[in-house]
């Protein structure tokens, strides 16, 4: 039984996708080095950070802290799910807009936890976007450009629904 | 990580053999503590056994009697997110929204909180004082082990090889009862309790009939004060009496210095907590009707 690789079907960003892993692989490392996804980011690989965060089944989860095999059948968003083609996604554009960019690397996991707060709560509040943007560290921009990035991004996607 | 292999039982029955028939397996829900864990060379297993597709793990409904079934792999978010949970139980959802932060919460359960067994579990003082009963399977068959009987030391617990914790059962809230977890920590989320305290109390005609007080991060285990709830009992909630029994609390703790605090912030702190979890308590008691 040791030794074995385990196949994983899943849907990623729209798309069937199966891969073969070691059960040890956390779902971070499938993404990355397995099916070539490598929005997600490494940075603290122990939750502290955000920088992998996916959208798994609806929630967002950070993909160092589970394992490959336990997607099995889930539907995963990861950041390059968002743009269609060269169209960026409303988040994507007031992050761009804000200059809630600079080195990029938590952007991914940033634009993400987002997504997933504007469709559980379409007009946070700051004290609401601190919480849910608190697992994901940004060491360039002091987080202020991010939320006002956030605050737009809602605005905009109420705009749109309306 | 070194090699493991993985399982995904869809039945009680099934984990349990899967577990009793190795001793290097180990039950897994959220992973949010274990893998760490195990990516640090702390825990080590040549099997983990996957409890999030059994159904009784899954649980979260109340029974007839209205008492709460809680079962030991439901992700935080799905407690506080359970509007009868919030209505009735407020303190578990607080909770559940206290430890990590959002994507933690979409993974992490409670039972895993209380299996990985470190003194400063938020959710453990919650459970104690809410009357939690601990529903534990293995080859020997079924028991039940009261929440605070749980935590035998750091990392360390009842669970004999092969057992595995099911759910919780937590009686439903008594008439005018309330209760506060209250934890002191440097940053709002991400971030472990220095100290914590959690209080529930019952009243009857302005006295108290029944109090509980739990701590974390104070000693080896989180820690029921049962004496201070003695004092309480048949006492008005005066700040005299509240303040007694937070100095009980203060005296029972049997804190150790380390990087996130010393002994002696954490008594001070576990003093101002107890007190101000008891009184927080009091106002919720007297806000409900039912």
């Amino acid at each position: 039984m040791r030794g074995e690789k385990v196949r994983v079907q899943t849907t990623i960003n729209g798309q069937a996708v199966e891969f073969l892993c070691e059960p040890r692989q956390s779902l971070l490392e499938c993404l990355r080095d397995i099916v070539g996804l490598t929005g997600a980011k490494e940075g603290c690989n122990d939750g502290n950070c955000g920088a992998c965060a996916v959208i798994l089944d609806g929630r967002l989860v950070n993909s160092c802290l589970m394992l490959g095999v336990e997607a099995q059948g889930c539907q995963i968003t990861t950041i390059e799910g968002l743009a269609r083609g060269t169209e960026l996604d409303p988040i994507q554009r007031a992050f761009l807009e804000q200059g809630a960019v600079q080195c990029g690397f938590c952007t991914p996991g940033l634009i993400l936890a987002t997504k997933v707060l504007l469709e559980r709560v379409p007009e946070p509040d700051e004290s609401q976007i601190r919480r849910w943007l608190a697992n994901h560290l940004c060491r360039c921009t002091g987080y202020d450009k991010i939320v006002r990035a956030v605050k737009q991004a809602a605005a905009q996607l109420r705009g749109v629904r309306a | 990580m070194k090699w493991f292999d993985y399982a995904a039982p869809r039945s009680l029955a099934e984990a349990v053999n899967l577990l009793a028939g190795n001793p290097r397996a180990r039950p897994f829900a959220g992973g949010t503590d274990l893998l760490v864990q195990m990516r640090a060379g702390l825990r080590e297993a040549d099997l983990l056994v996957d409890l999030k597709h059994i159904p009784e793990l899954n649980e979260l409904a109340c029974d007839s009697a209205g008492n709460l079934r809680l079962g030991a792999a439901v992700p935080c978010c799905r407690i506080y997110e359970n509007q009868e949970v919030r209505r009735r139980w407020p303190v578990l959802a607080e909770v559940a929204e206290m430890i990590g932060g959002i994507p933690i919460q979409s993974r992490a359960s409670l039972g895993g909180n209380l299996c990985n067994a470190a003194p400063s579990a938020d959710s453990v003082p919650v459970m104690i004082v809410l009357g939690a009963v601990c529903r534990l399977v293995g080859p020997g068959g079924e028991r039940k082990v009261p929440a605070e009987e749980f935590c035998t030391g750091p990392g360390q617990t009842v669970l004999r090889p092969g057992e595995l914790l099911v759910g919780f059962d937590i009686p439903a809230p008594e008439p005018r009862s309330g209760a506060c977890y209250l934890r002191f920590t440097p940053r709002k989320e991400m971030d472990i309790a220095v100290a914590g305290a959690a209080a529930a109390v019952a009243l009857e005609d302005g006295l108290i009939r029944r109090a509980s007080i739990a701590l974390a991060a104070v000693a080896p285990t989180p820690l029921a004060v049962p004496e201070a709830g003695r004092f309480l009992a048949g006492k008005p909630p005066s700040p005299e009496n509240i303040r007694t029994a937070a100095e009980m609390a203060r005296a029972a703790a049997r804190p150790i210095t380390d990087m996130r605090g010393t002994a002696e912030h954490r008594r001070h702190l576990v003093g101002v907590l107890t007190r101000r979890a008891l009184e927080a308590a009091v106002r919720r008691a007297a806000e409900v009707n039912s």
